[in-house]
């Protein structure tokens, strides 16, 4: 189970793996995500977003920033491995539908893995997909190709201008959003405040703008309520009722301040990890 | 509730006792001026810093004694009493005389998990309710302490290793899927799998156990004890399938059509938090009672050092509701290393949903109670952090619907308790993932399934369901009695 057939480095601390799980590629849809968990006693659960699946092939492919305790051991497993535990595909999937105007798929960093599926999606329900790639630098761009060859137009930006224009992805959203054939559907994924920035930048224009967040969760499957966000009036659950919500209407400020509840510790924890990765040192 | 006694102490009292009573045939008068035996504990202050077991068990002569207080009703009125019929007067009579593998065995036709039941029954709403004894004392708590003996007999079966397997009719050739690994789903497989039938038990977390494993914490029933009733579930054939979310890995349809289950049985439990809509509510640092519960039970987060689930650091803590999941909450806190825990109720100690031997280890604890008064605001810092609460003040009017008086809040009178951390505790909804991909699924306004009451089954044909997801949130022993009859109704069925 959870077999690791293909492991790709795709920048410094950012990987791609593919592994078995039949079930999870067989149901998955776009906009849905996964929970892992390495071991069985003392590891912790952490969603982790598909980046795509092959039904056929029974496989599910991640794409994940090495960055905390859980994912950095997870980046020093080896293809033959197993991950212990996969739970999924989690969340409401995205609502596709036929658009009368464009689609502008703003991914961010390693949003842009997430977007990958709904970017595919959209592209098969006949939708004019126009997508906008943004990264610190040329470096941490990635799925340059995969994104590149769904969309009907690719637009790249760096912070640092090293590749594609140097611009923060809102600039050519707002562009977008001013043209003569302005989005009829903006997605934004990537960090909570580039997601608060790309819908700022659409509200102005009544563009619908869905975001897709990853919020601090146990289960993945409503229990625990962790996850919660507020929209508009309401608390919502990012694991069941999300991941995707109305960008216009989302809480950033309280879900950016949540994400932070555990950085004591985490850094306590940082200081403990050893240099392999694995947590051991102690 | 009486003062703090050692288990020594109360092992030699009951030594005494059985010295005066034990060995003869004894008058109704006579079982009846036998004092009920306490339930020795650990030492109330030393356990605040440690998660094993509070409760430590009756000694041999505590369980002797104690069993000798049953009068042996001929109607047996604590029969009815119990979601699972076990024949209580005849276990609890060959427990009298150290017949204890006697003992067990007679349970053992009703229950499968009497180690856990023993433990978390709330018996004196249940077989304790009807107990001969506590009626004529006029108090429950006074019944025959049924669940004391049941948890000794189960203990002294795995302590001498005779724990005798299940036997399994030969196989039937039918496959039934069991959804949710809680107390229900173990029972139901437990009793479908007895017929020869394949039994799978589908599990969305990585343990199976449901609420035993995330939601009772370790020092009311420790993991062990869970790990071993499914070990025996596993040594009778059961299959178990972790990591799987019905509704979502597969649909309920899917299974039903393409899959080859030929009857499903859905208990799932009750498990979608409920938040209170107060001001405040999303601040870092307020809780559900199964998020913190599930952090420190199942992900080990008590394990500081070891595992890698974080706890949120606080040293006043704040619980909303005074249920039995409250108690675990505000002692899990405690056990944290919280300075202060209080108990946030509506209502007075009398009517505190949770049980009076919870509510005691509670306030042995330190818990401090907060009666008549809930949280109308939760206020925080410039980083979103918990800093406090506001809370209304109530007092009690006229009963309504279900009796208890009706908490009503008096105008103007709040006050303020500063804290860092809060939990919410007031009960679950169901959760909506297997009604909203089972279009054809009845469920009521609440969304719990709707079933026939005799059988459990549900408005598809092959699929029943059981436990909280139909009760809405009730206890581990209904759960087991709704597992129990809908085994009974998919045993029938596939026989036919």
């Amino acid at each position: 189970m959870n077999r690791i057939i293909r492991k790709r480095q795709l920048s410094a601390d950012v990987y791609r793996f593919t592994f078995e799980a039949p079930n999870i590629a067989r149901e998955r849809k776009a906009g849905q995500f996964l929970i892992i968990q390495l071991d069985n006693d003392f590891a912790e659960r952490f969603p982790l977003t598909i980046a795509d699946a092959d039904a056929d092939a029974g496989t599910v492919d991640i794409i994940f920033q090495a960055v905390g305790a859980s994912t950095m051991k997870l980046a020093a497993m080896e293809e033959g491995g197993s991950i212990a535990n996969v739970l999924g595909p989690l969340g409401t999937p995205t609502h596709i539908h036929s658009l009368d105007g464009p689609v502008v798929c703003v991914g961010g960093g390693i949003g842009v893995a997430p977007m990958h599926p709904i970017a595919q999606a959209h592209k098969a329900a006949g939708n004019r997909l126009i997508i906008i790639m943004g990264a610190r630098n040329r470096e941490l761009l990635i799925m340059e190709e995969e994104m590149g060859a769904l969309a009907d137009e690719l637009i790249i930006c760096t912070d640092d201008g090293s590749y594609g224009r140097k611009a923060l992805v809102t600039e050519p959203l707002k562009e977008l959003c001013e043209s003569a054939e302005p989005p009829a559907q903006v997605v934004a994924i990537g960090p909570p405040i580039m997601m608060k920035f790309c819908a700022e930048t659409t509200r102005p224009f009544g563009i619908s703008t869905l975001v897709s967040l990853n919020t601090i969760m146990v289960d993945g499957t409503g229990m625990c309520g962790g996850c919660r966000v507020t929209v508009g009036d309401e608390t919502k659950f990012v694991c069941v009722d999300g991941p995707e919500f109305d960008g216009h209407l989302v809480d950033f400020n309280n879900m950016m301040l949540r994400l932070k509840a555990y950085k004591p510790q985490e850094e306590d924890h940082r200081c403990r990890i050893g240099a392999d990765g694995t947590g051991d040192a102690e | 509730m009486s003062e703090y006694k050692t288990r020594d102490t109360l092992d030699a009292e009951a030594a005494a006792l059985w010295k005066e009573y034990g060995g003869r045939d004894l008058t109704v008068k006579e079982r009846r001026a036998i004092p009920q035996q306490d339930m020795p504990s650990q030492d109330p202050v030393a356990r605040r810093s440690t998660m094993s077991e509070v409760a430590l068990g009756y000694t041999e002569n505590q369980v002797k004694v104690e069993a000798l207080r049953c009068l042996q009703c001929k109607n047996a009125p604590c029969v009815a009493g119990c979601p699972v019929t076990i024949d209580i007067p005849r276990f609890v009579d060959h427990a009298a005389r150290g017949e204890f593998a006697q003992s067990i065995a007679v349970i053992k036709e009703s229950s499968l998990l009497p180690a856990i039941c023993g433990r978390v029954c709330p018996q004196e709403k249940q077989c304790m309710l009807t107990c001969t004894v506590g009626k004529a004392m006029k108090d429950p708590e006074k019944s025959v302490a049924i669940g004391r003996i049941e948890r000794y007999v189960s203990d002294w079966e795995v302590a001498h290793d005779a724990v005798e397997s299940i036997p399994v009719a030969p196989p039937s050739g039918r496959k039934v899927a069991i959804i949710g690994s809680g107390p229900s789903g173990l029972t139901a497989a437990a009793d479908i799998r007895r017929e020869g039938h394949e039994v799978t038990v589908f599990e969305a977390f990585h343990k199976p156990g449901g609420v035993t494993v995330y939601g009772i914490p370790e020092f009311r029933l420790p993991k062990a004890i869970v790990e071993r009733d499914v070990d025996n579930l596993i040594s009778m054939g059961v299959n178990f399938q972790t990591n799987f979310l019905v509704g979502r890995t597969r649909t309920i349809d899917s299974m039903l059509a393409e899959d080859g289950w030929d009857a499903l049985y859905i208990a799932t439990g009750a498990g979608l938090p409920k938040f209170m809509n107060i001001p405040g509510e999303n601040l870092v640092g307020v809780f559900s009672a199964n998020e913190y519960l599930t952090r420190s039970n199942l992900m080990k987060a008590y394990q500081t050092g070891k595992a890698l689930t974080p706890m949120y650091a606080a040293k006043k803590v704040c619980v909303f509701g005074g249920g039995n999941v409250a108690m675990d909450a505000a002692r899990t806190a405690v056990r944290l290393g919280a300075e202060e825990v209080h108990i946030v109720y509506r209502r007075t100690e009398k009517e505190l949903p949770a049980r009076v031997e919870e509510v005691h280890h509670a306030k042995e604890e330190g818990v401090i109670f907060d009666l008549l008064a809930s949280p109308i605001e939760i206020q925080g810092d410039e980083n979103g952090r918990v800093t406090g609460i506001v809370c209304q003040r109530y007092e009690l009017g006229e009963p309504d619907e279900s009796g208890r008086r009706r908490p009503i809040p008096i105008e103007g009178d709040t006050f303020a308790v500063a804290c860092d951390a809060c939990i919410t505790s007031i009960g679950n909804a169901s959760n909506p993932l297997i009604s909203q991909t089972t279009p054809d699924l009845e469920v009521n306004r609440w969304g719990n399934i709707v079933v026939e009451e005799a059988t459990g089954r549900t408005s598809i044909d092959r699929v029943y369901a059981g436990g909280d997801i139909v009760l809405g949130a009730a206890t581990v022993i209904l759960a087991m009695g709704e597992g129990r009859r809908a085994a009974r109704a998919i045993n029938a069925e596939l026989a036919g």
